[in-house]
């Protein structure tokens, strides 16, 4: 389905060149760093972020993080143009420019971050472009629900991988990835095992390995620019990226090789059957996609050069051929509307551009000679057979590159050649921004195939170089590597990849079947959210009671329990009570004080009450005036009248205090009172019993004629050093004010308008 | 006095936390008030208290002369009560508007934001 309606709407919009350029800008910046970093000498930035926390806004650009930054960029240029072609004249296209671009952004940042804790915030920042990039057609309910499961499955794989993070800093001392890379494996270090589980549940969520599969194919839901770009260099291969970063201070294990190992090839050969049963191309590209991960996350399982060199120089092929792939599909759905296998076919002749494009990547996708994808599948066989779990690896390899082979034939062959099927759109040619992807991608897979020595010296050794943590001269990527094990078993794979494709129609339908008897993820996915959603409503109904009492005893029961608890912990010996000396004025108004709280409590009539309220209120005016404070004994006068003033009008026009005769009293509340009463006595008395700091009366005292030509100091602080304190308390006031007029005046006004209802 | 100023506060915090955790919604004003009697002297005690000598500096002199009352602790207070007695008129507005809405003044039957219904789904 293509979301343009119109194709004649302009194109040539600020946000899509805009972004498309400044993507090539960034890509082009980013070129300079080539010859340095294929020199050995990479390039670090330092900025502070969170010194406290040693957590630094730190990047790092080596063979790895440039590879993939020049693969962000270059490919997201690319989209980028062709997405403002692709989705001219919809009305939300500066959104998804917006989108786009922040998502690149993110995933910069992500695979240049040198400090884990960044790394981790990019991290979650491209979980949430992406969310908002496969939801984009938000009005298709399948498409939110879809992009939500992304969203939720991937930053909860992202908590993981945080709290793996943070056990690495507190355990190594640095959050910075250089100095642990540096270090040498974490393997014999405590805590390694668990580190290692956090890690991989956040890069195998990300990088969609069974069983976490399901949302990726999903995620197709999204436009096709989106899927191009996020399913080929950047959002699912962060999780490979990732084991590949930190394979210096992870790898060296049984765990890791035998984890990777095995979750990398189920998910390859499992991915491949999947791809060959799907009918819709772009279903079938994603799952190629979940295929190339599985390869990967494979091969980065082995330590040899060989392995690591298959895993980098895959990973570069299938960036170029699954980008171009996907750009494809868009132009053939653009161009005939629809996207189904079993109906296309015969489009060469209407759309030669095109074909030849497909043709270029099917090729690279199949391994054919000379293009790179043929030197990956050299290297790859040669690093199986190198890996421990070698007599595991090569089979599964097979399989997996055979059934790549057929599905190559399935996407860039099949439709452009043979009969014509019934199109519902006659077929034509895309226009060529939407062209200009495939035809340099595909090119680029042909030219780096051919010029091995170029492409093996500024991208695929120096990225070798920072995942196995020293310099790399195997000269391993070469295009006639003299007749060996793994030529034959590239030339195996063809043979067994021609078989599967001849047959793939019968095979479709053999394995519908089986798929339709096997256990569905998906579903159990959308039944493990409804168990979560009817646990927290119970949760909440046991929590959250709506009675107001039952919320204000849990605040004060924890205001108790924590307070006692820390007196408890502090160990806090006895408190002398210092009575002698005291007036009987003082014990007087003290009493005075005490009687009218008992008299609060007790009472079950509203006057009484307001009295009482009144007798303690003058009660602590008088303790202000017999203690030096006069102007505060002033104010409190004043305001217990209004006090007193303001509930008396209130209560008028309100019930009793009881008014069914019920006493509103309770044990278990008295016992939670006296406590918190004992308890702030005993903290009160513990204060008064420190030595007193008179630091800032002392400056107050100074200064509060010399400085302030005030002789009455409380004043002065109130309206000169503190002054906005005090403008803060007018506008508490205010808004007190304004907020009570509101509901009293304006509720009133809006019940007459309703007719005086309730 | 501080000791005796410490009981009296006790005794003042152990009320209020009684009355507002009754279901009358007036009882919690009252508890309101007395909370904020509670929390006034609590600041005025740990300033420590001294009898008698405002903090005022006199005529002819730079500073005042001897120990005169903790003036900090003074001015806070005059902000707290203040502030206080602007809570206070809010709450009591909101709770006659509660009163006229809902025909009650018991928290329990008053569930405007959290009806019951969904309690019993």
């Amino acid at each position: 389905m293509a979301d343009n309606s119109d194709p004649n709407a302009p194109w040539k919009t600020l946000s899509g060149l805009g972004t498309s350029g400044l993507t090539a800008l960034l890509f082009l910046y980013f070129l300079q760093f080539l010859a340095p970093v294929a020199a050995g000498e990479p390039v670090r930035f330092v900025w502070d972020w969170i010194p406290s926390l040693d957590v630094s806004l730190s990047f790092y650009i080596d063979g790895l993080s440039l590879m993939f930054a020049l693969l962000i960029t270059g490919i997201g240029a690319m989209v980028m143009l062709y997405a403002a072609k692709y989705l001219a004249g919809h009305h939300h296209y500066d959104r998804f420019a917006l989108y786009l671009f922040s998502f690149m952004l993110s995933m910069l940042g992500l695979v240049l971050a040198d400090n884990l804790i960044a790394l981790f915030v990019f991290w979650e920042l491209t979980t949430f472009t992406s969310y908002l990039l496969i939801g984009f057609l938000h009005l298709d309910p399948k498409s939110r629900r879809n992009a939500l499961q992304a969203l939720l499955l991937t930053a909860t794989g992202g908590l993981a991988m945080l709290a793996g993070f943070i056990l690495i800093g507190i355990t190594q001392g640095t959050f910075e990835l250089s100095e642990l890379n540096a270090a040498g494996s974490l393997a014999d270090q405590p805590f390694y095992l668990l580190i290692l589980i956090l890690v991989l549940a956040g890069a195998f969520t990300k990088s969609a390995q069974v069983p976490f599969h399901f949302w990726l194919p999903n995620a197709m839901a999204a436009p096709t620019p989106v899927s191009a770009y996020l399913h080929s260099a950047t959002m699912v291969k962060a999780g490979v990226y990732l084991l590949a970063r930190m394979h210096p201070s992870l790898s060296g294990s049984d765990v890791w090789v035998w984890t990777l190992s095995i979750f990398g090839a189920v998910t390859a050969v499992f991915a491949s059957f999947m791809a060959l049963r799907q009918t819709d191309l772009k279903q079938t590209l994603a799952y190629t996609t979940l295929m190339a991960l599985g390869t990967l996350t494979m091969f980065l399982a082995g330590s040899t050069g060989y392995a690591i060199t298959a895993a980098m120089t895959f990973l570069l092929v299938h960036s170029l051929y699954k980008a171009g792939l996907f750009l494809m599909i868009g132009v053939v759905d653009h161009g005939t509307g629809t996207r189904d296998a079993n109906v296309l076919g015969g489009l060469k002749a209407s759309m030669p551009i095109t074909a030849a494009a497909a043709a270029a990547a099917g090729l690279a996708m199949a391994g054919i000679p000379p293009f790179l994808g043929f030197i990956a599948k050299e290297v790859a066989y040669a690093g199986a057979l190198e890996m421990h779990l070698w007599l595991f690896v090569v089979p599964m390899s097979l399989i997996a590159f055979a059934l790549m082979f057929a599905v190559a034939g399935i996407v860039a062959y099949k439709p452009f050649y043979g009969p014509q099927g019934q199109l519902p759109r006659e077929p034509h040619e895309g226009p060529w921004p939407m062209l200009l992807g495939p035809v340099v991608l595909g090119v680029l897979g042909l030219l780096f195939g051919l010029l091995p020595g170029i492409s093996a010296y500024y991208l695929i050794e120096p990225a070798v170089a920072a995942v196995m943590g020293e310099p790399d001269t195997g000269g391993r990527v070469k295009l006639w590597a003299g007749f060996n094990l793994p030529l034959l078993l590239s030339l195996i794979t063809f043979g067994l990849g021609f078989l599967l494709y001849q047959r793939h129609l019968a095979l479709r339908e053999r394995l519908a079947q089986i798929e339709a008897r096997a256990a569905d993820l998906d579903a159990g996915w959308d039944r493990l959210l409804d168990h979560f959603v009817t646990y927290t409503k119970a949760q909440t109904r046991l929590i959250q009671t709506g009675v107001l009492r039952q919320y204000m005893f849990a605040t004060f029961a924890v205001f108790a329990a924590t307070v006692l608890v820390t007196l408890i912990a502090r160990d806090v010996g006895g408190i002398a009570l210092q009575f002698a000396g005291l007036s009987f004025m003082e014990w007087g108004v003290a009493l005075l004080i005490v009687a009218g709280t008992v008299l609060v409590v007790l009472t079950s009539s509203r006057i009484v009450g307001l009295v009482a309220l009144g007798v303690v209120g003058i009660g602590v005016a008088l303790i202000f005036i017999m203690f030096s404070a006069p102007d505060v004994a002033i104010t409190q006068l004043l305001v217990e009248l209004l006090v007193v003033v303001l509930l008396a009008m209130a209560f008028l026009k309100m019930p009793n205090l009881d008014p069914s005769g019920s006493q509103s009293h309770s044990f278990p509340n008295a016992v939670l009172a006296v406590t918190v009463g004992v308890l702030t006595t005993i903290v009160v008395l513990l204060v008064v019993d420190q030595p007193f700091d008179r630091r800032l009366t002392d400056f107050f005292e100074a200064a509060s004629w010399t400085e302030a030509f005030g002789r009455n100091i409380v004043n002065v602080i109130l309206v000169d050093f503190r002054t906005l304190d005090t403008f803060g308390e007018i506008a508490v006031v205010a808004v007190a004010a304004l907020g009570a007029f509101a509901l009293l005046k304006g509720f009133a006004r809006a019940r007459d308008t309703k007719g005086g209802e309730k | 006095m501080e000791a005796l100023t410490a009981i009296v506060i006790g005794g003042l915090t152990a009320a209020s936390v009684y009355l507002m955790l009754a279901r009358n919604f007036m009882r919690f004003l009252f508890g309101l008030v007395l909370l904020s009697n509670a929390a006034n002297l609590t600041i005025f005690a740990s300033g420590r208290m001294t009898k008698g000598h405002p903090a005022l500096v006199p005529y002819g002199e730079d500073a005042p002369l001897g120990v005169v009352g903790n003036a900090l602790p003074q001015a806070l207070v005059l902000t707290a009560i203040v502030i206080g007695f602007g809570l206070l008129a809010f709450t009591l507005a909101l709770a006659f508007e509660g009163y006229r809405r809902m025909k009650s003044v018991d928290t329990d039957e008053m569930r405007f934001a959290e009806p019951k219904e969904d309690t019993t789904k």
